[in-house]
């Protein structure tokens, strides 16, 4: 089992919710995956502070666990305003902290980032932060009080897969104890299924899954690639080696050659 | 022959209206605005793109919608204009442009000379762009004001303007009234669109154009006097208020890198529509107790209103009674 928050948890997959061809889509797919929480954005669906009341509505019935997210917000003063209204909107403490450092890159600010997560911690909301893999970002973000990491592996959207595996192990072997879910990037199931081999908890994940030919389909593609990473990095894994090793003893059978 | 009373004197409420006398009923037409079409049809794109739509919409979206330019075309002499769809993409976004191909039919691919050709204000602006030959578009306006002079000349009554409804013994009452109905249909969900209007005789576009961006895709639609509207955001929210910062900056960079001199243009107008939706995009005729509605056109107002006024109209005027709902 997963564990966020206190909160136990089957599937280690998590979904967004943004750029699906419709609503009845995404239901399916939330469906499909077993996705257990979605990722929603407040900002997205957002117009003058007025909010997406009827697909709300939607992401409600779909009867998961909802964690807004600060997406499109650029600066902690405002990813924490879009912390509370989300609060608001959802009643839930839990939220996805997404400060961006800028608008084309998508990279995390990761100086507002830790900002916002002190600030968000001690107004009582337990925070998913969305960072990069570096070490000591993660480190302050847990002095800030996140009992979770979640960093990327590409930037978001790219589909690119892990770009830097040896940091995802660096990251891995360094907070041994806090849930890290790997949360941007991923393209394809074999990414998934990479990155929980390394032992990451779980994987997040939206335009591989929304902007796929059928993306109830993808997302159960993705919910298999997890499980399988997860189960491969529970049973150990073989170290590669450079020579060949027979898999039945040569010696004492006769040799043709 | 029977009285009908249609509801709402948008696109589906007009093309319903069309249908129905087309079969010789008789029409009375309902509308709280002084003119036609003054609801979310006022702000459509009035692309008549069944191909390109399938890209995020379900099938029944190109096949119903195939024949709505040769609908128009009928209804409205003239307004239907044949020059196809051009998309394109930012070199950095050209696996948006595979991904868009590979999702539709009816296109072809152009290289730089053939965009040249086509649209010479886009000439060295892009390598690759698809052409899908048989798309069309119209003035959603000009099309509404048409259509409702057809529909004046086959006899249709309208009542426009705030006043007391007629008093008649109507057969049945169409709801044509797009997110009016969203309080009454369950299932119906408001999509709010912005868009906006430049201005600026630098630039000419025979078809429409569309910009595919991971973000913020976009889609400029020339129309007469130097006018192009540029669309449209999707926004979950019924909240019809006036268009936002975010959304005008950011469909003004996106003509803008579709072509420079966009940055020179007036900005002439903007305006916000809300489209009904279900949870599946796709528009419905649906019982009420009154009679029919045509509900959730979503973003296909224009390109699927012929269909749906059709089905609608088949089943008020032969009088096979209503049934189960059905979908398109």
């Amino acid at each position: 089992m997963l564990t966020l928050y206190d909160t136990e948890l089957s599937s280690r997959l998590l979904l967004g919710t943004a750029r699906y061809p419709s609503p009845a889509v995404l239901s399916e797919a939330v469906k499909r995956s077993g996705a257990g929480i979605v990722t929603v954005s407040l900002r997205r669906e957002t117009s003058g502070g007025k909010t997406g009341g009827a697909f709300f509505e939607l992401i409600r019935e779909l009867g998961v666990r909802i964690l807004p997210n600060t997406a499109g917000c650029h600066s902690a003063s405002e990813a924490v305003l879009t912390a509370k209204m989300a609060r608001e909107v959802f009643g839930t403490n839990w939220i996805k902290l997404e400060v961006i450092g800028h608008h084309d890159s998508l990279q995390p600010d990761v100086f507002e980032l830790v900002e916002a997560a002190r600030v968000l911690t001690d107004e009582g909301f337990e925070v998913f932060p969305y960072t990069t893999d570096d070490l000591i970002v993660g480190e302050k973000l847990l002095v800030a009080g996140c009992r979770v990491l979640m960093p990327w592996c590409a930037p978001i959207g790219s589909a690119a897969g892990p770009r830097n595996p040896s940091a995802l192990v660096a990251m891995r072997a360094a907070f041994p104890d806090i849930p890290l879910i790997v949360d941007a990037g991923l393209g394809r199931p074999s990414h998934a299924a990479t990155v929980m081999e390394l032992g990451y908890d779980a994987v997040l994940l939206n335009t591989a899954v929304a902007m796929a030919g059928d993306p109830p389909a993808m997302a159960e593609a993705f919910a298999k690639a997890t499980d399988a990473g997860r189960l491969a990095y529970l049973a150990g894994m073989l170290e590669p080696r450079d020579m060949a090793v027979p898999s039945t003893p040569v010696i004492g059978k006769a040799v043709f050659s | 022959m029977s009285l009908f009373l249609v509801k709402g004197a948008g696109v589906a409420g007009l093309a319903v209206a069309y249908e129905l006398l087309r079969r010789g009923e008789d029409v009375d037409i309902v509308d709280f605005q002084d003119t036609v079409g003054q609801g979310a049809s006022f702000f459509a794109g009035g692309m008549l793109a069944p191909y390109c739509e399938r890209e995020a919409a379900e099938e029944v979206v190109l096949t119903l919608g195939l024949d709505a330019a040769e609908w128009w075309d009928k209804a409205v002499p003239g307004a239907v204009i044949r020059n196809g769809t051009l998309v394109v993409a930012q070199p950095r976004d050209l696996s948006d442009l595979t991904r868009f191909a590979s999702r539709t039919t009816g296109h072809s691919w152009l290289g730089r000379e053939d965009i040249a050709t086509l649209e010479p204000s886009l000439a060295g602006r892009f390598d690759k762009a698809l052409f899908f030959e048989n798309e069309a578009h119209l003035d959603p306006r000009l099309a509404l004001t048409g259509l409702a002079k057809a529909i004046g000349n086959l006899g249709g009554l309208f009542h426009l303007g705030w006043g007391p409804p007629p008093k008649k013994n109507y057969t049945a009452v169409l709801d044509c009234t797009g997110p009016a109905a969203i309080p009454h249909i369950p299932g119906l969900r408001g999509v709010r669109g912005e868009m906006l209007y430049l201005e600026t005789s630098e630039v000419a576009l025979s078809r429409p154009v569309r910009m595919l961006h991971p973000r913020h895709p976009i889609y400029v639609v020339p129309r007469d006097d130097h006018r192009f509207m540029v669309g449209a955001t999707m926004i979950e929210t019924d909240d019809d208020g006036p268009i936002s910062a975010r959304s005008l900056m950011e469909l003004l960079n996106a003509a803008y890198a579709l072509h420079p001199a966009f940055g020179e243009a007036r900005v002439v107008e903007t305006g916000v529509g809300i489209r009904p939706a279900f949870a599946d995009n796709v528009p419905r005729v649906v019982e009420t107790e009154e009679g029919l509605a045509i509900a959730g056109m979503h973003r296909h107002g224009f390109l699927l209103a012929p269909a749906m006024a059709r089905k609608a109209a088949t089943r008020l005027s032969n009088g096979a009674g209503l049934r189960e709902e059905i979908i398109a």
